[in-house]
C-alpha cells in the first residue's frame, strides 16, 4: 500500500516538474517571440558620440569610455575573487618536476609569441575587436603554460611586485578617475583630446592585472614565498 | 542562403547536444572537456551573430581559462581524495 503511494507521489512529482518546465519554456518562447523586430537600442547614441570617445571601435568606446564604470567594477570583482581564493589557504606545495623536452621546447617558443599576441590584441582594440580582457586572457594563458611546466616566480618577485601587478589595473583606473574628478568634477569623464591616450593607459594596466590575476586563480591558493619552496 | 541556414542549424544542434552531454556526463573529466568544446562552438555562434568581440572573449575566457580552472579544480579534488586515502593507508601501517 505504502509502496504504491510512494510510486504514485513520485509520478505526480514528475508531472509537476514537467508542467513547470513547460511553463518556463512557454514563457521563454513568448519573451523571444514578443521582441520588437527592430530594437531601437543605443546604436545611434554611440555612433554620434564616437568622435569624442578617443577610439574607433564602438565596443571599446562603450566598455572603456561611455560605460567605464562597468569595466572598473569588473576589475574590482576579479580582484575580490582572487582575494577570496587566497583567503582559503596557501597554494599546494610546488612539486619540482621539470617539464619534458617537448613541453619545455613548446613553452619556450610559445610564451614570447603569446606576450606579443597580447600586446597586439591590446593595441588593436582601439580600432577592431580586441581589448584588455582578451589581451589579458592570452597573457594569463601564457602564465598558465609556465605554471604547468612547473616554472615559478623568483622569491624576490613573489610578495610586493606580484601584489603590485594585481592591483595595478584597478589602481590605474581609479587614479585616472579621481584625477579627472579633481580637475573637471566628473568621475571618468575623459576630455576628448586625451581620451585615446587615457584609454590605452588604463587598458595596458588592466591587461597586466587581468593576466596575472587569472594565472594566480589557476594556481589556486596564496603563493607562499617562504623557505619551504 | 541554404548553406548558411544549414550551418547555423548544425551549430544550434551541436550546442544543445554538447550542453546536454556536458550536464549528463557521469565522469567529471569528460564533462569538462565537453564544456570546453561547448565554449568553442559557442564562440563560432557569436561570430555568426556578428559579435566578434564576444566571440574572442568566449573563446579565450569562456572556453580556455574557465576550462583550465575547472581542470585545476578537478586535479585538486583528486589530490584531496588521494591524500585522504594515503593518510588512511599510513594510519593502517602504523597500527
Amino acid at each position: 500500500m505504502s509502496a504504491a503511494d510512494h510510486k504514485w507521489s513520485s509520478l505526480a512529482l514528475r508531472w509537476v516538474r514537467l508542467l513547470l518546465l513547460l511553463a518556463l519554456a512557454g514563457g521563454l518562447a513568448y519573451a523571444v517571440l514578443s521582441l520588437p523586430d527592430q530594437a531601437i537600442g543605443l546604436n545611434d547614441q554611440v555612433r554620434s558620440n564616437m568622435e569624442t570617445s578617443g577610439v574607433h571601435n564602438p565596443v571599446t568606446a562603450v566598455l572603456l569610455n561611455f560605460r567605464g564604470y562597468d569595466t572598473l567594477l569588473e576589475m574590482g570583482v576579479l580582484l575580490v575573487a582572487l582575494l577570496g581564493v587566497w583567503s582559503l589557504g596557501a597554494a599546494a606545495a610546488h612539486r619540482r618536476v621539470g617539464p619534458g623536452p617537448v613541453l619545455s621546447f613548446l613553452v619556450d617558443g610559445l610564451v614570447p609569441m603569446m606576450i606579443l599576441m597580447a600586446g597586439y590584441l591590446l593595441w588593436v582594440g582601439a580600432a577592431a575587436p580586441g581589448g584588455a580582457f582578451q589581451a589579458g586572457s592570452v597573457l594569463a594563458a601564457a602564465g598558465i603554460l609556465l605554471l604547468l611546466s612547473s616554472k615559478r616566480l623568483p622569491v624576490r618577485l613573489m610578495r610586493w611586485p606580484l601584489r603590485f601587478a594585481l592591483v595595478l589595473g584597478l589602481g590605474a583606473f581609479v587614479a585616472v578617475g579621481v584625477t579627472l574628478l579633481s580637475v573637471s568634477g566628473l568621475f571618468l569623464q575623459y576630455p576628448p583630446g586625451l581620451a585615446g591616450g587615457l584609454i590605452l593607459f588604463i587598458e595596458a594596466a588592466a591587461t597586466l592585472s587581468i593576466g596575472v590575476t587569472l594565472a594566480a586563480l589557476f594556481l589556486g591558493g596564496r603563493p607562499e614565498a617562504g623557505p619551504r619552496r | 542562403m541554404i548553406l548558411q541556414w544549414g550551418f547555423d542549424g548544425m551549430l544550434a544542434i551541436a550546442l544543445l547536444l554538447l550542453a546536454w552531454r556536458a550536464l549528463r556526463s557521469p565522469d567529471l573529466f569528460t564533462a569538462i572537456v565537453l564544456f570546453i568544446a561547448f565554449g568553442l562552438v559557442m564562440a563560432l555562434a557569436w561570430v555568426r551573430l556578428q559579435a566578434p568581440d564576444v566571440a574572442l572573449a568566449e573563446a579565450a575566457i569562456g572556453a580556455g581559462l574557465t576550462g583550465a580552472l575547472l581542470l585545476a579544480a578537478l586535479a585538486r579534488l583528486n589530490d584531496l581524495d588521494d591524500n585522504i586515502n594515503d593518510s588512511h593507508a599510513v594510519d593502517a601501517e602504523k597500527k
